[in-house]
């Protein structure tokens, strides 16, 4: 079966660099540990759809299944600070991470 | 077509991305999240990937979201608070740096790519069958390693996340949502 | 066991008493004031008793050669100091006096010191301060002689600042120990250059060569000195510190500040006497430097008269015996000088006696008056103690001369040495200052006990007689300044002189080697010789009478010479303001540029560079803390801008 193709790879590259961008912007901005934690997940599937599109224009299955892998990490990552969150929160009622600043002199 | 679709799809995930950096409530922002991760779907189905496609459905929407979700239901967060007085210096610099990234960023990749265009999609570089076979026999060990990653991450979080046995404190947090899968 | 295989137990012992009072303050502060007697005394005593057995048996002993005991060597490579004892004429005549002299004044000391605080830590200094003289005297080295050394200088700054709770001993203590510093540094440069020409320093290793190749020491060494001549340079600059001669001198009378059986032991008896011995000793090297010989016996001479006529003025009772000592030291300085060491070690021998004898006496008076030390306040006190005074009274006539005393005898000796090798300078210093001598001691005798008693009320109720303790050593010592002179009458009275040649053994012999030294010892007519004896008596009988003339009333005659001549009283009053040319000359821009290196240097530039390093780092730590805001946002910001940054570097 032939796919369709004529939508240049280089776009969704593109694509994937704002992306990125507006999750580091979203990642340095926000304050609510939840909302940094979204910003991130953007990155990530921002790296995903380069990945995707690099296995595309090299015809080559490995960015795939790398994007795969990074999916199950996000999982774990998402489940881990999850639980950080939730353990912060129980001590200080908050998760604005201007809030958490124990790493002050 | 297809580029009709690509800039229909990629327009909806740059706006619902920005929804997610910028809204106030969190809530709306992982709803919006939510679209932009279907969106993206959309862009791996374009690129010849529908099993990735269907892996971000299933997986990211579908189940880390709504694990977002979960945790703030139990929380209870509202809005974020108004931004406290010399912020902006910060909200300045940091979207200039996104800024600069983009703009260095995007002549690269566009050099990078420049002349090349992607193969005809082949039956063999679609089919679910032969990325299984990659997964199972080239990446096994790597498979196997994610495997352990996730079982550490649940016992992770349900220790992280798990109610003090006597917390003094009057912090009584509601119970852990991944209490529940504890072993 | 011989007695004399025991020698190591008479420097041993009074150090062993001076651990163990040590100790006992240490651990056991409430022990019985008697066992602090019972060591300080005791272990002296034993070692006193110790040495008289060892010398008895050294002299009746069939081999006259020296004794020597070592106990170990102490060896760097292929230099080796053995710790070895030496027993010959010269250390036995020192050992007697340092043992017989020192045990009495610790005799003294138990009453003297009776109702001090402190009792037990003088002993525990008085004992280690006779250890270290032992020491001393004992070596066969100069190694083990410059530990001695330091340790009666150690000392010295002890008990001189004993009575540390005021404000004037511990300076006096400083101003000794630093003054000695001065000399013993020339006495140590002096060492290291014997030790680099023979490797060695034990006498016995280095006396011999020198006889036997006495020219190697005549060529050129450095400073413009034959090699003796600058040995023996360093070494008198050594005694002059010990010994307290011009310019070094002036830490000896500030050591009054000691409690007086001090004074006596170390002011007076056996310390100072230690730049004696030391040249004494080394008498194989002056002999070969007769140039530093005259420069000695220079400076002994001017010290004497310098000090003696100091001592015209001083209404200190301390002071006056503390520049007659300065003044005797200077008298044996010009007998050495001149080659004449075994005068020199006579005069050290009676001096030992009489000074000691009338520094007990003169702390017998102090005892009685509570603690008063101006003779302006006493007058009279012949009556109150009558042993005192007549003991001290012997004293005085030994020291001022009179025929048939200690003194007469060893000062005539020195002046008769110093006319028959031709100094008749120096002769004519050496008269006037024994002119003096008799004078100003006997103008102290006067002030203090004849006349009527011009203290207070108080003072006159309290007067008494010393108890036995303190009496009985003073009729030992007297017997003593009557007696010692008797074994070295000279020949012309009848005598056999027996003193020099005890002693002669000791004296290096260049006869063979170097006939011109030979040709020194010009005989001298008899009738000369009676001529010079009687002007030294003479001048001693005119002194004394002149002074009773005077004070004999209990009046301050000499009071018509200060308003006669107040320049010359000033000066003398004023000790010819050594004292204050020292500090304007030598303290204060010493003392100017130490405060510059402590301010302008150590401070700003030594300090100044550590602190400008903990100021920059300080800075850059407060820099580096105000980017710790604790925001993980802000480090998340600097994180992201590092990678742009890097990433920027990898594209460009």
């Amino acid at each position: 079966m032939s796919l369709p193709s004529s939508v240049p790879v280089s776009w969704f590259l593109v694509l994937a660099a704002l992306l990125f961008a507006i999750g580091i912007a979203g990642a340095l901005t926000r304050r609510n540990g939840i909302g940094i934690f979204l910003s991130i997940e953007l990155m990530l599937n921002a790296v995903n759809v380069a990945l995707v599109g690099y296995s595309r224009l090299l015809g080559e299955r490995t960015g795939q299944i790398m994007v795969l892998f990074v999916m199950a990490v996000a999982a774990a990552e998402a489940a881990v600070g999850l639980g950080l969150f939730i353990a912060v929160y129980r001590q200080r009622r908050t998760i604005d991470v201007n809030r958490l600043n124990l790493m002050r002199w | 077509m297809e580029a009709a679709i690509f800039l229909l799809f990629a327009v909806i995930a740059l706006g619902s991305a920005l929804m997610v950096v910028t809204h106030k409530s969190p809530v709306y922002a992982t709803m919006s999240l939510v679209v932009t991760l279907f969106s993206l779907a959309v862009m791996f189905v374009l690129l010849g990937a529908p099993f990735i496609g269907a892996l971000q459905v299933l997986v990211y929407a579908g189940a880390i979201v709504v694990l977002f979700l979960f945790v703030l239901m139990l929380l209870n967060i509202s809005k974020e608070e108004h931004q406290q007085e010399g912020q902006t210096v910060h909200r300045w610099v940091a979207l200039l740096g996104a800024g600069a990234f983009v703009g260095l960023l995007v002549p690269l990749l566009y050099r990078a790519t420049q002349g090349r265009n992607a193969g005809v999609l082949t039956e063999e570089f679609v089919s679910i069958r032969a990325f299984a076979r990659d997964l199972f026999t080239r990446y096994l060990l790597q498979f196997e390693i994610v495997g352990l990653l996730l079982l550490v991450a649940v016992v992770a979080a349900t220790v992280v996340a798990r109610k003090p046995p006597a917390a003094p404190s009057g912090a009584s947090g509601t119970e852990s949502p991944v209490s529940e899968v504890e072993p | 066991m011989r007695p004399l295989d025991l020698l190591w137990l008479v420097p041993a012992l009074p150090i062993a008493g001076a651990a163990l009072n040590g100790l006992i303050c240490l651990f056991w502060p409430k022990a019985p004031k008697a066992t602090a007697t019972l060591i300080g005394v005791g272990f002296p005593g034993v070692s006193m008793l110790v040495a008289l057995a060892a010398i008895w048996q050294y002299l009746h002993g069939t081999n006259p050669a020296p004794f020597e005991q070592t106990l170990w060597s102490w060896t760097a490579g292929t230099f080796s100091i053995p710790i070895a004892f030496l027993l010959d004429p010269l250390s036995v005549v020192m050992l007697f006096i340092v043992t017989f002299v020192g045990f009495w004044i610790h005799v003294y000391s138990a009453g003297y010191m009776s109702h001090e605080p402190g009792y037990r830590r003088y002993f525990a200094y008085l004992n280690l301060f006779m250890g270290a003289m032992l020491l001393l005297i004992l070596a066969n080295n100069f190694l083990v002689m410059f530990v001695g050394w330091e340790g009666v200088g150690l000392c010295s700054y002890l008990l001189i600042g004993f009575y540390f709770d005021q404000s004037f001993p511990p300076q006096a203590g400083r101003k000794a120990f630093i003054v000695n510093r001065i000399g013993d540094f020339a006495f140590l440069v002096g060492m290291f250059a014997l030790a680099a020409k023979y490797g060695t320093l034990t006498y016995s290793k280095i006396f011999p060569v020198v006889v036997g190749a006495p020219e190697a020491l005549k060529e050129h060494y450095a400073l413009g000195l034959t090699f003796a001549g600058f040995v023996a340079l360093c070494f008198f600059i050594g005694a002059m510190g010990k010994s307290a001669q011009i310019p070094l001198y002036v830490w000896l009378p500030d050591a009054m500040a000691g409690p007086t059986p001090v004074s006596a032991l170390i002011h007076a008896a056996t310390m100072v006497t230690a730049g004696v011995y030391m040249v004494v000793r080394s008498n194989a090297i002056y002999q070969l430097a007769p140039e530093i010989g005259t420069f000695v016996a220079v400076i002994g001479a001017f010290t004497a008269i310098l000090a003696a006529s100091i001592g015209l003025v001083q209404n200190d009772i301390k002071k006056v015996l503390a520049y007659s000592t300065v003044s005797q030291l200077g008298y044996m300085f010009l007998a050495a000088g001149l080659g004449a060491y075994t005068a020199a070690v006579f005069h050290l021998g009676t001096h030992a006696f009489f000074k000691a004898l009338l520094f007990l006496g003169s702390g017998s008076v102090i005892h009685s008056m509570g603690g008063e030390q101006d003779m302006r306040k006493m007058g009279g006190l012949r009556k109150y103690m009558p042993i005192t005074f007549w003991t001290f009274a012997l004293g005085t006539a030994a020291i001022a001369g009179v025929p048939g005393l200690a003194g007469f005898f060893s000062k005539d000796e020195i002046l008769h040495n110093t006319a028959a090798t031709g100094h008749w300078g120096l002769f004519a210093i050496g008269l006037f200052t024994a002119g003096l001598t008799a004078f100003y001691m006997v103008r102290a005798v006067a002030m203090t006990f004849f006349g009527k008693f011009r203290g207070t009320h108080d003072q006159e109720h309290h007067l008494h007689e010393s108890p036995w303790v303190m009496t009985v050593p003073l009729l030992v010592l007297a017997a003593g300044a009557v007696g010692s002179g008797w074994v070295g009458i000279p020949e012309l009275l009848g005598g056999g002189n027996t003193f020099h040649h005890f002693l002669s053994p000791v004296i290096a012999d260049f006869s063979n080697r170097l006939p011109e030294h030979a040709a020194e010892q010009a005989e001298m007519a008899a009738s000369t010789e009676w001529l010079l004896l009687i002007a030294s008596v003479l001048a001693g009988l005119i002194g004394i009478g002149y002074a009773f003339k005077l004070y004999g009333r209990g009046e301050f005659g000499g009071a018509v010479w200060a308003k006669r001549f107040p320049a010359v009283y000033r000066l003398l009053d004023h000790k010819y303001w050594v004292d204050e040319i020292y500090d304007r000359l030598i303290i204060r821009p010493l003392g100017a540029f130490s405060r510059f290196l402590w301010k302008g240097f150590d401070d700003t530039i030594v300090d100044g560079s550590v602190r400008a390093l903990a100021w920059a780092t300080e800075l850059t730590a407060e820099g580096g803390r105000l980017s710790t805001t604790g925001n993980v946002r802000s480090y998340a910001l600097y994180f992201f801008l590092g990678v742009l940054g890097l990433f920027w570097w990898i594209l460009r």
